[in-house]
């Protein structure tokens, strides 16, 4: 479960961002809306970790996550939290087997092969495991980064537009794995969007006005 | 997957630039480490070979030409001297030990030195099959001139004319190997040594065998010319007169072995300061180079780090991260370094014509460790920035501006 309690952040000489309170139950899913520079992607990385608010608290499973060390808040992230961007990102070094298996070490977790191996396949990327990331399309890079994300079992799993620059049938595929995903992880599901493609397709919605 | 993997993954990646570096490194660090081996070598060599001999009397010229050709055996004497003013010096009671040489003769580059029971006092000889030399046309050969020839005792070989390797071979008379030198690690290693009478008889077809017996060699040194004397004083007082009064009241020359050899050293020296500048330079070049590849590649790998830092890795580990890239290049350019130093040493030993002053490869000094020690710290030097760099990765900022 996340609550989100009186958070505000406020960027250099912009205004600031209040965020309303919001608490979110085990496995349920959300749809994050507003207009653009309302703060989606502001509270999605304040929710995933990454930027520290300057008011109020976002507590994940019974935990303050800011007052946590930076190692602690680190090692948190990787395995309660897993995170869909709208452009994929790898490491390009690595083929998508090792991008996926390094979510998990570098979580301080074991590398459970078997998994990646169910998660390529239930993604449709079961005979791309070895290849590099130039050699696989947007969509299928997307796909790739919802079984990242999933690798460790978290408990919320948060997509920043992730179908934006996606065709209608990417799109529509990314959405479905998601949703699916998530919901056979029992992860909290939260995606941000402006995407019209993916109004109605989630049960609840949290609008930043 | 631990970081070091991933290091090894992100250099094959840039495969030309990471072959670049580490190559700039392993010239750098080849070349002090050939300097480094062939200085300590000839350092050694010179200390052990002049070791207890305290003067070298032979014809007037250089003195170092003296020195390298009685000691070291690397160069042409300055000429002969008359053995019965060499009997005088050996006689002078602050000589506590002179040893004779008559040279003239090789066999297959390997050079036959005339001389007396006192050479084998002097250096310390030990026999390692058969026996010394005790009469005429018997030679008893260093243990690298028994391995390279493959003579062992009992076998028959004839001398040629001069110092080098050449084909005008003293037929009329032929060495036999009485002998076979425990290996000593000096210059006796490479001589094959006789008595005195020997080298008489090469050199004079006509003169009667039978008059060269055991007993009479030193009968043979008073009536003719031998190449050099190898002193040993009784006193240290006799550093400063007797060389003066072998220069000013003799025809011969007296050359210090010690001041001889600290002169041919600094002669090299210069040579080997400006090589080891011209591989410091190297080096700092390589550093800059794997400065220069870290930090650009920064800019491409910023958002693999931050994606790094969004999986859960700490900002010591993405530090190491760039820390250990740095030094992967750096310390495998310095193993690479070292091998090249030990096999190009081995080369130059292979080709070098004088088997007296023959470098080798197979000679391993504990100061290389400094080697991959510069290794080390010029790959901390030059990742360091790179990697105080991630510290400063605004994960969200760059994820957002990614979009």
């Amino acid at each position: 479960m996340i609550k989100i309690q009186s958070l505000a952040h406020q960027y250099h000489h912009a205004p600031i961002l209040q965020f309303p309170d919001w608490e979110i139950k085990d496995a349920e899913q959300w749809l994050l809306l507003g207009s653009s520079g309302s703060g989606k992607s502001t509270l999605l990385n304040i929710i995933a970790g990454l930027l520290k608010p300057q008011n109020g608290e976002v507590i994940l499973d019974g935990t303050s996550i800011y007052n946590l060390s930076t190692r602690e808040m680190d090692q948190f992230r990787g395995q309660k939290i897993g995170i869909v961007f709208q452009k994929p990102h790898f490491i390009k070094s690595l083929n998508i087997y090792d991008n996926i298996a390094i979510a998990a070490s570098l979580a301080g977790l074991p590398i459970d092969a078997k998994r990646i191996s169910l998660l390529l396949e239930t993604l449709g990327l079961a005979g791309k495991a070895k290849k590099y990331t130039e050699e696989l399309s947007q969509g299928q890079l997307q796909r790739a980064s919802i079984a990242r994300a999933l690798v460790n079992h978290p408990s919320v799993l948060i997509a920043d537009e992730p179908t934006s620059s996606l065709d209608d049938e990417n799109a529509e595929n990314v959405i479905s794995l998601l949703t699916e995903q998530a919901a056979s992880s029992h992860a909290s599901l939260i995606v941000a969007t402006h995407d019209n493609r993916v109004r109605n397709r989630l049960s609840k919605e949290y609008l930043l006005s | 997957m631990n970081i070091l993997k991933l290091s090894a993954k992100n250099l094959s990646r840039n495969k030309l630039t990471t072959i670049l570096n580490i190559v700039l490194v392993a010239f750098g660090v080849g070349i002090l480490s050939i300097l480094f081996l062939a200085s300590t070598q000839i350092g050694d060599k010179l200390e052990s070979n002049s070791k207890d001999i305290d003067l070298v009397v032979g014809a007037k010229g250089s003195p170092l030409q003296l020195i390298l050709s009685s000691i070291y055996h690397i160069d042409f004497p300055t000429g002969n001297i008359p053995a019965k003013d060499a009997q005088t010096l050996m006689q002078n009671p602050m000589v506590k030990r002179a040893v004779p040489l008559a040279l003239g003769d090789n066999y297959q580059g390997y050079r036959i030195v005339g001389t007396d029971s006192s050479f084998t006092g002097l250096y310390g000889l030990k026999i390692a099959k058969g026996n010394f030399w005790n009469k005429d046309l018997e030679a008893t050969i260093g243990s690298a001139v028994a391995a390279e020839s493959k003579l062992k005792v009992g076998d028959h070989f004839f001398g040629a004319h001069g110092l080098s390797n050449s084909d005008d071979e003293h037929k009329q008379h032929a060495y036999i190997v009485k002998g076979i030198l425990a290996p000593q690690g000096n210059v006796t290693d490479n001589l094959i040594l006789t008595n005195i009478g020997s080298v008489y008889k090469m050199h004079e077809p006509n003169h009667e065998e039978d008059k060269h017996h055991h007993g009479e060699e030193e009968k043979e040194i008073n009536n003719r010319e031998i190449t050099s004397l190898l002193i040993q004083y009784r006193s240290p007082m006799s550093v400063v007169i007797f060389p003066r009064m072998v220069n000013q009241s003799t025809n011969m020359q007296a050359a210090s072995p010690a001041m001889e050899s600290a002169r041919l050293f600094s002669l090299i020296g210069v040579g080997i300061e400006t090589l080891k500048w011209f591989a410091i330079l190297i080096m700092a070049i390589s550093a800059l180079s794997v400065f220069i590849s870290l930090f650009n590649s920064m800019k491409e790998k910023k958002y693999d780090l931050a994606i790094m830092r969004c999986l859960g890795a700490s900002k010591a580990k993405v530090f190491c991260l760039v820390m250990l890239e740095g030094l992967m290049i750096t310390v495998t350019g310095a193993l690479i370094g070292l091998a090249i130093g030990h096999i190009a040493l081995t080369l130059i030993g292979h080709f070098q014509e004088s088997s007296q002053a023959r470098l080798s490869g197979y000679y391993f000094l504990t100061d290389e460790l400094y080697l991959i020690g510069a290794g080390l710290a010029i790959g901390i030097i030059a990742a360091i920035i790179p990697a105080v760099q991630t510290y400063k990765v605004d994960i969200a900022s760059t994820l957002s501006k990614d979009k």
